[in-house]
């Protein structure tokens, strides 16, 4: 049977990408952030994943306000890079696992989830960064891409409850998929961020390190904070942070955290990035 | 629902995109979705005034376009990753569009944040400008 080994949460700040990809790593405001994901790159090597969910938001790339899905699942084979405005990111297309998305989409659906299928879609930085950060530059993604989206952009987005139990309906669906494989479940965005207006560059450290602290030890309590309170602790962006909830319903209870990275600023961000591996 | 929507309009600098803005800025945004394809790029920069004129957007949205005045864009429906695309046509970061809608230089906004950013402090709550 399928099943849950781990679960990752990162930002997935655009500049990040950027400077990947325009050869910036060691430049002294980058060193520090990538020097964050060195023993995360070492790790994911030693677990070779088969499968990763990755839960994003897709930041009018894919979804503009034509058709704005709350929780949007791809059964593709394969999933491009979109281009956000300065062209595709130079990174592999993304390989889907269909037959798992598909079995996704079943069994949460029939949980009362109702999910979006998805059959074509651009990917964007939001689900590119984060491989990017994990994997380095391979030419090929080294493992099989369940892209989910979330909705964040237009209100309201989910809650952070739904998100946790989504989080469990798709470890559910996970374990009841008879195929032998090692599945991740990444949850990206955040951590404190507001891109928008007077109020732009805000961060909260002390919300940042406590969401943290509560992910491993308290995610039930965490799923309960209002919208409005990730708006004013953790700016308009913040809101991302509900997509966490997702991997960590996916997690057991008891996972336990492996490791964590917290850095200020990346462009106009806190990144935030942990590791919880299931027992 | 009220209650749900008015909550967020103590916090200061913040606009949420709410149903409101979404209507009022549908055709703003959908603009900022053309700019995803390099030929429209290209026709957009080659001539702004005509090229905003095959959207009907308010004679107002189209001027906060070519003003690159992002607040006024916000505040006329406009969301900030449809908006980051006239800002990507333009050649320019994130941050410099931050630190534009912050009104400072963008290297005094690069050093705020290099400095932690703007603290939560002081920035929770209209009502109460202390906390």
């Amino acid at each position: 049977m399928a099943r849950i080994v781990a679960g990752v949460t990162t930002s997935h700040v655009p500049a990040i990408g950027a400077a990947l990809d325009l050869g910036k790593t060691a430049d002294p405001y980058w060193q520090p952030v990538f020097a964050g994901y060195e023993f995360s790159k070492r790790w994911i090597a030693d677990q070779k994943p088969d499968v990763v969910v990755l839960v994003y938001n897709d930041h009018a790339s894919a979804f503009s306000l034509e058709l704005i899905p709350t929780f949007a699942i791809g059964c593709a084979e394969s999933f491009a890079p979109a281009d956000e405005g300065w062209g595709p990111r130079p990174v592999p297309v993304v390989q889907g696992h269909p037959e798992l998305a598909w079995h996704i989409a079943q069994s949460t659906i029939l949980d009362e989830f109702d999910m979006t299928i998805v059959n074509r879609m651009d990917v964007d930085h939001g689900l590119t960064v984060p491989l990017s950060l994990m994997f380095g530059q391979p030419a090929a993604w080294p493992c099989k891409v369940i892209p989910l989206a979330v909705n964040v952009v237009q209100y309201p987005p989910p809650t952070g409850n739904r998100c946790w139990n989504l989080g469990r309906a798709i470890r559910k669906a996970v374990e009841t998929f008879p195929e032998d494989l090692k599945v991740m479940v990444w949850g990206t965005g955040g951590m404190s961020h507001q891109l928008q207006g007077p109020r732009a560059g805000l961060i909260n450290r002390e919300f940042d390190t406590a969401f943290l602290d509560r992910l491993s030890s308290d995610p039930e309590g965490l799923a309960k904070i209002p919208h409005v309170d990730y708006v004013r602790e953790a700016g308009s962006e913040g809101i991302e942070l509900v997509m966490w909830l997702i991997m960590r319903g996916a997690l057991a209870r008891d996972a336990r955290e492996v490791y964590r990275f917290y850095h200020v600023p990346a462009s106009n961000t806190a990144v935030g990035h942990m590791i919880l591996e299931n027992a | 629902m009220t209650t749900y929507n008015e909550a967020f309009k103590d916090i200061p600098g913040t606009v949420i995109f709410d149903a409101t803005q979404s209507r009022l800025g549908y055709q703003l945004n959908m603009f900022c979705m053309s700019l995803m394809n390099a030929g429209n790029r290209a026709a957009f920069k080659a001539d702004e005034r005509a090229y905003l004129a095959g959207f009907p957007m308010t004679e107002a949205q189209r001027q906060a376009v070519l003003d690159r005045d992002y607040n006024r864009m916000i505040a006329l429906g406009g969301n900030i990753y449809f908006l980051a695309k006239i800002g990507a046509t333009d050649g320019f970061s994130f941050q410099n569009l931050a630190a534009k809608m912050t009104g400072v230089p963008e290297e005094d906004y690069r050093a705020m944040m290099i400095a932690g950013g703007r603290p939560a402090q002081g920035n929770r709550s209209r009502s109460n400008p202390g906390r």
